[in-house]
């Protein structure tokens, strides 16, 4: 690579006024307007949601392309700072924070309420990739060992409130990082195995029995159909009854006569199913799947080892939103509470999905850095 | 630098290529699933899905009424109001109920039943019957206090109602409430959405063609059992409308002649051409309508228990010896077997001893008739005054097997009636029995008690009414029915071709018949002074029946009343008019001693009444019949 190589050739518009992935943005836009069409449905015909979902993509949106104009300079030079103030906020949770359903995550600040968990999705990542690229690689033990602690203290915090889901996504973030940045085999399959003998331990002593139910319903939902398996059922029947074609838009008895239950935040993708049938899951698939992929050419692309660690660590979180969440609502995954990116209601996060987004955008665009 | 830089940039390059094929490899396996789900158990599912929404609600049918030969309703549907509670809308149910108390009338054991049909399985937010038949202040009550009662509501039904009351609770029966036993064996898809059925009478005999077939409605409903739409309906067929052979009239004449003399007993008339039942009574009664929608125990039991034993039905299933009222079909089987003829008389003693044997029977008559032992007795005056030593000593040489064959053909021992409800076959004795039952050979003393109604003998007063009838039609065995018509004009019942009793002598008819006249119009007559007829001529038979020395119950009887139940049945068969006979008749009378003053009068205001109309009718055409048993 020649030092005086040209300035690499960008779209006018890219350069004249906004520094977004083009593709990538249109991708999404693709997506948010699938996942309002389905909304419409879920919610039966809901026209209240719809709009309050499309607020909430358009500030999505605008602060993808806001986070996307940062430099990738400041944003490595700032990259502990949003770890350290959610940290401080997931601390302050249980002393000030209030209940919602049972569980401790939210907290009021400045009149508005929110989850530091969430902030900590993208913190997370930011911080290790910051912490992983001051460091030689590939990743050292050592190093790694480091890394973990400053995974796993913000994450045991989520687990306690309780948020499975919200920890799941925020460790496999952190661990993303480590695992993009080079950790030896040897490493990740000891840790495979150690993981692997701490499940008797979580079972026994760190899982709640709400969870361990909803682990024993996966394997056998028939067990307390009205009960705990009741999601798993009403939700396997509705994609299965779907079949090829769907029962048409706003036509899945399941979803619309109540019997599957969220159907329009984490179940959502029960009811593209039963009413698009395998057809609407594969294009909802293959959608996610050219969005993952220009995700990983824009990681590649990404000129700092920091902003190619980052960039890769946000797309691989963003697959576990999706895998976690229509393998669990297709009943081969435990229920955990992960929204399907973009067709599940909810504010936060498609906010904190967006504003993912806008990183990897910010800490793609340029070379300037290396 | 350049060197690390590389090598950095291409440890992170091949994670990601790793991490890609992974994410690839994952979502075909996502794929898969959905594919596995959607297309290769699409079926399945696709039933589970819509057994989940589609829901089948029965609409149960209309059930058929039932009419009396002049098309008075004996049965009918009336429409009542029900409370009924949503369980899923009802907060806390113990104190509902307890609200629900100081409103309407609920007794505990309303709320037990409430509770079991609770307990059953059922669909979620579909009511559960708390209470039948709310009257008027109840429902103003129940809508007064609406908005405080949450999953309380009222709903409109059909009930079963008895316009009569206790005038046909034995014959026509009554509906009830399928209890645990019926439900095992019924068809549910029959049932589906009925909660009653017949139980006893014409309700229960019939109870095929008064029920009908439910229709349905399918629905789709929602997570919650609300029912979101009704996607297809197919209507009920309502049951068969029944017109019976009995008449108010002759009934509630037979009602009223028992009751105003508080006598206990049956009636049983018969029409003499169809064998229609034209009355058929057991008293003491009690109101079919107590057990349409649940007899409480506090009404129930005393009933159960009582010494007059109401629930009994005396007509079809009170078996009594009939006594002397046999002695018409002794006598043709004596006739027919040559033993005697018209002319032969036998002298009377009082008494008759067997040949051999040390044993006397004594004839009633010799301590009551004026010209006392030694009268030369013919057939006709044994049959009006009812003289036991002339068929005595005629049984003795008959033997029994004429006489059993007689009686046989009668209908005796036998049930002949075609949809009485649950008829009591009697006995009818011979030698092979009685060698069966009691391990004895037949004495001859047997045979001469068999000729006079008693020893083994035993008869429901339907078989007596019945066999009367036979004679009237001089052989013709009519089988007694219930059933008339239907409205559809369809007849659910296989009459069968009637047999004929032939006599060599078929005279012999005419000549009992005229026989049977003197019991209470000759002078020697045993209903003579009990019937005053001049409006039509009377073949008539009187008996009287031993009961048995401790009644059911006896036990708590004071001795007054145990003294009263231990006299002897009186009993009565008749046929009128005498020369062309329209109606048979038999009376029982529980304890009546004599069957002529405790039975005659009976039949005779039964007689009346459907040979002359009912009481008003008789005064002037001014009184409209249908008006005045209205209820």
């Amino acid at each position: 690579m020649s030092l005086n190589s040209p300035a690499p050739r960008r779209h006018w518009l890219q350069r004249a006024v906004l520094a977004v992935d083009w593709p990538l943005t249109l991708l999404l836009f693709a997506l948010c307007g699938l996942g309002l069409v389905v909304l419409y449905s879920a919610s039966g015909g809901s026209t209240l949601l719809v709009e309050r979902q499309a607020i909430r993509m358009a500030i999505g949106f605008m602060a993808m392309m806001l986070i996307a104009q940062m430099s990738p300079r400041l944003l490595f030079r700032l990259a502990w700072l949003p770890y350290l103030l959610a940290f401080v906020l997931l601390l302050m949770v249980p002393f000030f924070g209030f209940e919602a359903k049972g569980a401790k995550r939210w907290i009021r600040l400045a009149g508005i309420g929110f989850q530091p968990s969430e902030i900590m999705k993208l913190a997370m990542p930011l911080l290790i990739a910051w912490y992983a690229s001051r460091k030689p690689m590939p990743l050292s033990l050592w190093h790694a060992c480091l890394a973990l602690v400053l995974i796993l203290l913000p994450t045991l915090l989520i687990l306690n409130q309780p948020d499975l889901g919200t920890s799941l996504l925020v460790i496999s973030s952190g661990l993303f990082v480590v695992f993009l940045a080079g950790i030896a085999w040897r490493w990740l399959i000891l840790a495979g195995i150690a993981g692997l003998s701490m499940a008797p331990v979580m079972w026994f002593w760190v899982m709640r029995d709400y969870q361990k139910q909803r682990v024993l319903t996966m394997f056998d939902p028939e067990t307390d159909p009205l009960g705990a398996g009741w999601n798993i059922i009403q939700s396997t029947t509705a994609i299965g009854s779907g079949g090829l074609r769907g029962k048409g838009f706003m036509e899945g008895t399941q979803s619309q006569l109540s019997f599957l239950p969220e159907s329009h935040t984490d179940f959502i993708i029960a009811v593209l199913a039963e009413e698009w049938g395998f057809v609407g899951v594969l294009v909802l698939l293959s959608l996610y799947l050219l969005i993952l992929t220009r995700c990983f050419m824009l990681s590649a692309a990404a000129e700092s080892v920091f902003g190619r660690l980052l960039a890769g660590a946000i797309t691989m979180t963003f697959f576990i939103y999706i895998f976690v969440n229509a393998g669990m609502v297709a009943g081969i995954l435990p229920v955990v509470g992960v929204p399907l990116p973009m067709l599940s209601y909810g504010g936060t996060a498609i906010v904190t999905l967006m504003a993912g987004f806008g990183l990897m955008m910010a800490v793609t665009k340029t070379r300037r850095l290396a | 630098m350049v060197q690390s830089q590389i090598q950095e940039k291409r440890i992170v390059f091949n994670r990601l290529w790793l991490a890609f094929a992974l994410v690839v490899v994952l979502l075909v396996l996502l794929c898969y699933r959905y594919f596995h789900l959607q297309v290769v158990q699409h079926e399945g599912f696709a039933t589970k899905s819509e057994r989940n929404r589609v829901e089948l609600i029965p609409i149960p049918p209309r059930r058929g009424l039932i009419y009396d030969r002049h098309g008075r309703l004996l049965a009918e549907n009336r429409p009542s109001h029900q409370l009924v509670l949503v369980p899923e809308l009802v907060q806390d149910l113990p104190q509902l109920l307890q609200d629900l108390q100081q409103l309407i009338q609920l007794d505990d054991n309303q709320i037990q039943v409430f509770y079991q049909r609770l307990s059953r399985a059922r669909r979620p937010h579909s009511p559960v019957v708390l209470r039948d038949g709310l009257d008027d202040s109840e429902m103003a009550a129940l809508a007064l206090e609406r908005h405080n009662l949450r999953g309380v509501d009222t709903q409109a039904t059909l009930v079963r109602y008895y316009p009569y009351g206790e005038l046909f609770a034995h014959s026509v029966g009554y509906v009830g409430r399928i209890n645990e036993e019926e439900m095992r064996v019924l068809d549910r898809g029959r049932y589906a959405g009925m909660d009653v059925i017949g139980k006893v009478g014409v309700e229960r005999t019939y109870e095929d063609v008064l029920h009908g077939t439910p229709g349905f409605r399918k629905v789709e409903t929602n997570v919650h059992g609300r029912i979101i739409r009704e996607l297809e309906r197919k209507p009920p067929i309502p049951g068969q409308d029944l017109i019976l052979h009995l008449d108010v009239d002759v009934q509630r004449a037979a009602f009223d002649a028992m009751k105003t003399r508080e006598r206990r007993g049956a009636v049983v008339a018969i029409e003499v051409e169809t064998g229609g039942i034209v009355a058929m009574l057991s008293a003491p009664s009690y109101d079919p309508n107590l057990f349409v929608s649940g007899i409480p125990a506090s009404v129930f039991n005393p009933l159960r228990d009582s010494i007059d034993v109401p629930f009994l039905d005396r007509a079809a299933r009170g078996i009594y010896p009939p006594g002397s009222t046999v002695k018409p079909f002794v006598g043709l089987a004596g006739l027919e077997q040559g033993v005697v003829n018209w002319q032969t008389t036998i002298r009377d003693p009082g008494f008759y001893r067997l040949p051999n044997e040390d044993r006397v029977f004594y004839n009633w008559t010799w301590a009551t008739r004026r010209g006392g032992a030694g009268d030369r007795v013919d057939m006709v005056q044994a049959i009006a005054e009812s003289n036991n030593t002339y068929f005595w000593d005629l049984a003795y040489n008959m033997t029994l097997e004429p006489m059993h064959e007689m009686y046989d053909k009668f209908g005796f021992g036998r049930n002949l009636a075609l949809d009485v409800f649950r008829p009591a076959a009697g006995l009818n004795p011979s030698r092979q029995w009685k060698r069966q039952h009691r391990q004895l050979p037949w004495f001859a003393g047997d045979t001469l008690n068999t000729a006079v109604g008693q020893g083994f003998m035993l008869a429901t007063p339907l078989q007596i009414a019945s066999a009367t009838n036979i004679l009237a039609n001089e052989g013709v065995v009519v089988h007694p029915r219930l059933l008339k018509n239907t409205h559809s004009g369809e007849l659910p019942l296989i009459i069968p071709e009637p047999e004929v009793i032939q006599l060599s002598n078929s005279d012999d008819w005419q000549q009992m018949f005229a026989a049977m006249r003197q019991t209470v119009h000759g002078a020697r007559g045993t209903a003579r002074p009990h019937i005053q007829s001049p409006e039509y001529d009377i073949a008539a038979k009187t008996g009287t029946a031993q009961a048995v020395s401790r009644p059911d119950g006896s036990e708590r009887m004071d001795p007054k009343t145990l003294e009263e139940r231990q006299r002897s049945h009186a009993l009565f068969n008749a046929f009128a008019p005498a020369r062309d006979p329209k109606i048979s008749i038999a009376v029982v009378v529980d304890n009546g001693e004599s069957g002529g003053r405790a039975g005659g009068p009976i039949a005779k205001e039964v007689l009346d009444a459907f040979l002359l109309g009912p009481p008003e009718a008789r005064l002037g055409p001014h009184l409209n019949n249908q008006e005045r048993f209205r209820p």
